[in-house]
């Protein structure tokens, strides 16, 4: 079994609540921050520790503090980024729910490192219920002396807040989230200026996900030094995974970054394999942005060798062979689920989602769709392959802000794995009607965990 | 004016604008609109809006262009119930065209219809973050998960009888 520092006491009855987290060694952490630490060596413990951020892009937490500016009396901000949006990923509503004083004490910590005092969590509008649970546990941080003016007598003053946006992905983007706590569209600005510099307000801000902000706490309770020598390489420490798609166990999983991806699709302490006895065809390892990659580059990599649920593993061989981390957003799907549908459903969603600030993201998803829909529909011809190629070749790294990527990125590497899929759809339009999909010959054989099992 | 928080709500405006440094209310505008669609009927009108501008002193075009970027707003009216049904990938994965056809055969009504009794809307969205425990769909403040043509008898039965129907 893998090693757990974000839910180890996740099992304990009762955690949720001020009394069951404090008996059970929460606000430790905290404490040690306050009464033995500096700011700058809560931060230099951070960058020891080599935790990379959890919302997807993966920068180092403890560099991109060392960033923020601190002109003299000008506030700074930290904002908890839990506008958890992208499709296959839903680790951080867990958190919140679960363990709500886990991330209320990673905000203390974090905010007394930054010199912020006054932290929002801005929250996806549709976890309507999970609010509440914060702020109670808001509530009774303050009760007991971990949230106000000075904090535990160290002089320390924070206040956090609440913030429900109101349904659009765009807002997981940091400065499209900033737009939207300042009571605006949430339209991505241009960097530069960075938020470090100028952020919320126009003053020094840092974004971070609920799951970095969380992973502050075991890293101050066990040391910095002692988190990096968990995982491998540069992936250190644990990382929540949302496994769901066609997998016996949909659920979130802590990994300690050192086991392969087909221990974590079969083995039973993680998804448990694939139900009904099906094979495995493909799986999108980090959210729906990374590539999608079909069984047998999603087990061994271009090399041969076996892939591990890491950031350097699962992107190794870069796009061709390779996918992402990401969120860890884990969507499987088996031998009888048609990547030509599932292309479009999430090309639906990013249009959907396209903020509408940058053309070719605003015209280009919706392209990208009506095209896959044609083809979907049985409507397709050869050539709208190739152009599908083009459209998503002028989306990416052409808008403000990484959701063009996002949208072109999952076309991309559907077509680059799974074209005879597109060019089976174009010839046979009257079975892609019926949905009958027909291909299933991407499925693995049984992979070796899954017949171990078996026997 | 025929649209007016109530003082409790008045209130709850005051605690929501305290929220950000002084100067600052414009970042109240999300919360309000929470509250004012939650207020005054499920949905935002222009006057709704307008009163939401004039608590904030900010001119309504910034209202206005904040309610119709987010999807969370609605702009006419919906049933008491609506149904926010995901339908994106893995829900998708997991059968959710099958419970949009199931609920628009039983309720007899389209994507973005609502019931003539004015009960049931019906209104497909995308990813809404429970993707391990698909299909599901938001219904008010809660989630809905693991959605079988059952439990979608069951729910509608529940809305039915909350509502006196």
């Amino acid at each position: 079994m893998g090693r757990k520092l974000l839910l180890d006491k996740a099992h304990i009855e009762g955690i949720r609540y001020y009394d069951v987290y404090r008996q059970n060694g929460g606000y430790a952490a905290a404490e040690k921050a306050l009464k033995s630490m500096s700011p700058d060596q809560v931060t230099e413990e951070v960058k020891k520790s080599g935790l990379r951020g959890r919302g997807g892009a993966g920068f180092p937490t403890g560099l991109k503090w060392s960033f923020l500016a601190k002109p003299e009396g000008v506030p700074r901000y930290l904002v908890c980024n839990a506008d958890e949006s992208e499709p296959g990923t839903f680790k951080d509503r867990y958190l919140m729910e679960f363990l709500p004083h886990l991330l209320i004490e990673g905000l203390l910590i974090s905010s007394y490192a930054l010199g912020a005092n006054r932290t929002y969590i801005y929250i996806r509008g549709e976890y309507a219920w999970i609010p509440d649970i914060l702020e109670e546990a808001i509530r009774d941080a303050h009760k007991n002396g971990w949230l106000g003016k000075n904090i535990q007598g160290s002089g320390f003053d924070l206040d956090i807040y609440v913030q429900r946006g109101a349904g659009a992905y765009i807002c997981g983007e940091e400065t499209a989230l900033i737009e939207s706590l300042e009571g605006k569209r949430g339209n991505p600005r241009i960097k530069p200026p960075f938020p470090a510099v100028k952020g919320l307000w126009q003053c020094p801000t840092v974004v971070n996900n609920v799951e970095t902000l969380a992973a502050v706490v075991p890293i101050l309770n066990i040391g910095g030094d002692e988190y990096a020598k968990i995982g491998i390489g540069k992936s250190t420490g644990t990382k929540l995974i949302s496994a769901c798609g066609n997998i016996n166990k949909p659920g979130v999983y802590e990994i300690d970054m050192t086991i392969s991806v087909e221990e974590f699709i079969y083995s039973e302490e993680y998804c448990g394999g694939i139900p009904n006895g099906k094979r495995l065809k493909a799986c999108i390892p980090g959210g729906s942005s990374v590539p999608i990659l079909p069984a047998n580059l999603l087990l061994k990599t271009a090399k041969g060798e076996q892939r591990m649920m890491t950031y350097e593993s699962l992107n190794d061989g870069g796009f061709p062979t390779g996918s992402m981390m990401g969120s860890g957003g884990f969507i499987v799907l088996d031998e009888d689920q048609c990547v030509v549908r599932h292309t479009l459903s999430l090309a639906r969603f990013y249009h959907h989602e396209s903020c509408g600030q940058c053309s070719p993201c605003r015209e280009g998803t919706g392209w990208m769709k009506r095209v896959l829909m044609n083809i979907e529909n049985g409507k397709g011809k050869m050539s709208d392959i190739d152009l599908l190629w083009d459209i998503q070749r002028k989306i990416e790294g052409n808008t403000i802000c990484p959701l063009g990527d996002a949208a072109a990125w999952p076309v991309a590497a559907a077509i680059r794995h799974f074209r005879d899929e597109f060019e089976w759809h174009v010839n046979n339009p009257e079975e892609a009607q019926r949905r009958n999909f027909g291909l299933a010959h991407y499925a693995d054989p049984l992979p070796v965990v899954a017949a171990a099992a078996a026997v | 004016m025929a649209v007016q928080f109530s003082e409790e709500k008045l209130n709850k405006v005051k605690e929501i604008i305290a929220r950000y440094p002084e100067g600052k209310q414009k970042s109240a505008l999300i919360p309000v609109l929470h509250l004012a669609q939650e207020s005054f009927g499920g949905w935002l009108s222009a006057e709704t809006m307008d009163y939401v501008a004039s608590l904030l002193q900010i001119t309504s075009i910034e209202v206005y262009e904040v309610a119709t970027f987010y999807s969370m707003y609605n702009l006419k009216p919906v049933g008491k119930y609506l149904f926010e049904v995901c339908q994106t990938g893995p829900c998708m994965l997991n059968g959710s065209d099958n419970i949009i056809a199931y609920i628009k055969e039983k309720l007899g009504i389209g994507n973005g219809e609502t019931t003539p009794d004015g009960l049931f809307t019906l209104k497909t969205v995308e990813c809404l973050g429970a993707c391990g425990y698909a299909p599901m769909m938001q219904l008010g403040k809660f989630y809905k998960e693991h959605l079988t043509k059952e439990k979608v008898d069951q729910i509608i039965a529940e809305c039915r009888a909350q509502a006196g129907n």
